[in-house]
């Protein structure tokens, strides 16, 4: 039933990508960058830690991807998507060494501060540059030439391919061993040490999982929008990621993507009507989703199911 | 070189007044408040419109002096119970990270409300500014409205731990800071020293605001970064140590300025880049005494 829905969900938007405007396939195509960098934040939300700084990795996909097609020369879709992640993975595992001790407001700060690292550095370098970033044009899969206009819909349709199996498998990483300790480690993590498991190890695990999710939401992001700036390594984006993670909750892997659409949906809606009150709008849904709904949006769709 | 270092002094001076009143507001109620950078925002716009509105008056343009005080009062008192009472009563009880994100969600209602109040304009205060005049270090040439900054910061810090470790009330403040259900054991009126605590915040967040409103152009979306630097400050000097803030203050004051004057390109990235350092070296700010682990 649940397997049925999901490839129901899947085809839907297959067939977007096909013939639905091209509004339609951007709104969509950001909403599932977004929902990856979120899904890395649930795992991390799981493990009992709040990242303000997943704008760091997923600025590194976007620039790193970018760059690729930029400098490189190598302007191939199917490149960017394994370099975005490759990249974000191993600043993760250098920083991860570090950041896997902190818990808290604290690994909220120092994710905060590396990112901050990182927009000062792109802000600032006129080479890439600075404040407006630069441009990508893509129009290459995998050796293969892309239709000018096609591209973005292709690109759509392998990153609902990519996402769908990621999401598979981090659901079943969630119900495995690891997935298991991480919920103990949010719940206890001093009586998870006494049972023999490796806190930092899992933790520093998830860490990077996370980071390379963002970096692959970045490469993503990027090939959607077709331009990179320093604004993704912002803290107003991290932020933004972790008002996803909370609209959507973090009961299934399925809600971050849920909660990246409505979220997107609603800022077309808003910048076209209410530009000015977006913010207190979002201000105001969290307020009541921590106060009413401390489960997020996918309470609602449990609560139905059952 | 000492121009850097004054340039430095004065920053750290303008950080250093962000930073005690959200150093102040974690210690006690451990409350990390994002909002505080709106807070500091709304200051900076109050004061422009009552500067601007006396000068419109046709009063003495010293008096504006009197409105950016007038700005950091009005803040504070007004938006000070505003946040606390009806809003931050509520959560008491719950995660750090929890109570984070709702100053978070108070941030961007507050940057609307703005927006909504004063329009996308910017406004102006020129004023205070120029008024004092200016003095002279070697060949450079300074407004003396710098050395307010400074002797503001210095009396504030002064007037703050005066406040906290020599009066009865600071001294109540301390046993709350030290182990709060002991304190309410005591007898200690819990929920009215947070609400001090808060407004003194909102205060010092406003006179921060107020006090910057005539070197800049006041435009939305000024709290944004403020809030993030002055994150750094009271990261770095240990998070509730006002001693660390000021510590902290200096420490990022001065290194940003040397950056902006050997390294310009270098600027931001160093602020974070110290603040990580010392996170590294010491998990926990400068100053922080070590805490009992709960099982």
């Amino acid at each position: 039933m649940k397997q049925a829905l999901l490839a129901g969900i899947a085809f839907i938007l297959f067939i977007a990508a096909a013939w639905a405007p091209q509004w339609l396939v951007f709104l969509l195509a950001l909403a599932l960058a977004k929902g990856l960098v979120v899904l890395g934040l649930l795992l991390l939300m799981r493990t009992g830690l709040v990242s303000f700084g997943q704008g760091l990795y997923f600025g590194l996909g976007a620039y790193a991807a970018a760059l690729l097609a930029h400098r490189g020369g190598l302007a191939d879709a199917a490149l960017m998507i394994v370099a975005g992640p490759a990249c974000a993975a191993a600043v993760a595992a250098i920083l991860g060494l570090l950041l896997a001790r902190y818990r808290e407001i604290f690994f909220a700060m120092l994710s905060l501060a590396f990112s901050m690292i990182l927009y000062g550095l792109l802000v600032k370098s006129s080479t890439l540059g600075s404040t407006d970033g630069f441009h990508v044009q893509v129009r290459q899969l995998a050796g293969l030439a892309l239709a000018a206009g096609a591209e973005r819909r292709v690109f759509f349709a392998v990153s609902v391919a990519i996402a769908f199996i990621l999401t598979w498998v981090l659901h079943r990483y969630l119900a495995s061993h690891w997935g298991r300790v991480s919920t103990a480690i949010r719940d206890n993590e001093l009586r998870v040490e006494y049972l023999g498991a490796s806190v930092y190890r899992v933790v520093y695990a998830n860490y990077v999982i996370a980071a390379a999710l963002a970096g692959l939401g970045g490469a993503f992001a990027a090939l959607a929008v077709g331009h990179v700036d320093p604004e993704t390594t912002y803290w107003t984006t991290s932020g933004e990621f972790v008002f996803i993670a909370i609209l959507g909750g973090t009961g299934n892997v399925a809600a971050p993507f849920l909660s990246a659409a409505i979220f997107e949906a609603l800022r077309t809606v808003a910048a076209q009507y209410a530009p000015n009150v977006w913010q207190m709008a979002l201000g105001v849904a969290m307020l009541a989703i921590i106060m009413f709904l401390p489960g997020g949006l996918w309470t609602l769709v449990r609560k139905r199911a059952s | 070189m000492a121009a850097v270092l004054f340039d430095g002094i004065v920053y750290s001076s303008w950080l250093f007044l962000m930073a005690a009143g959200l150093t102040l507001i974690y210690g006690v109620m451990r409350i990390l408040n994002i909002a505080h950078g709106s807070l500091y925002a709304l200051g900076a716009y109050t004061a422009a419109t009552l500067g601007g509105a006396w000068i419109a008056a046709g009063y003495a343009p010293a008096g504006t002096f009197a409105m950016l005080a007038a700005a950091m009062l009005l803040v504070g008192a007004v938006m000070g119970p505003l946040i606390e009472r009806g809003l931050l009563k509520w959560m008491y009880g719950k995660d750090e990270i929890v109570l984070l994100l709702i100053t978070y969600a108070v941030f961007l209602i507050l940057e609307d409300v703005i927006k909504l109040v004063w329009g996308v304009e910017s406004k102006m205060l020129p004023e205070p500014y120029a008024l004092p005049g200016n003095f002279q270090i070697g060949t450079l040439v300074y407004p003396v409205y710098n050395l307010v900054l400074i002797a503001v910061a210095v009396v504030t810090g002064a007037a703050l731990s005066w406040a906290l470790y020599a009066t009865r009330q600071g001294k109540l403040l301390l046993a709350v800071i030290h182990d709060r259900e002991m304190s309410a054991a005591m007898g200690i009126n819990v929920d009215r020293v947070y609400l001090i605590t808060f407004t003194l915040g909102a205060m010092l967040a406003g006179l921060g605001g107020a006090l910057t409103a005539p070197m800049i152009a006041v435009s939305p979306g000024i709290g944004v970064e403020v809030i993030v630097l002055s994150f750094a400050v009271v990261v770095i000097g240990g998070l509730g140590s006002l001693g660390g803030a000021a510590l902290g203050a200096l420490m990022v004051g001065i290194v940003r300025s040397v950056a902006v004057r050997y390294w310009p390109e270098g600027e931001l990235f160093i602020v974070f880049f110290v603040m990580a350092l010392v996170l590294i070296a010491r998990p926990k700010g400068l100053f922080s005494a070590p805490e009992a682990r709960k099982i």
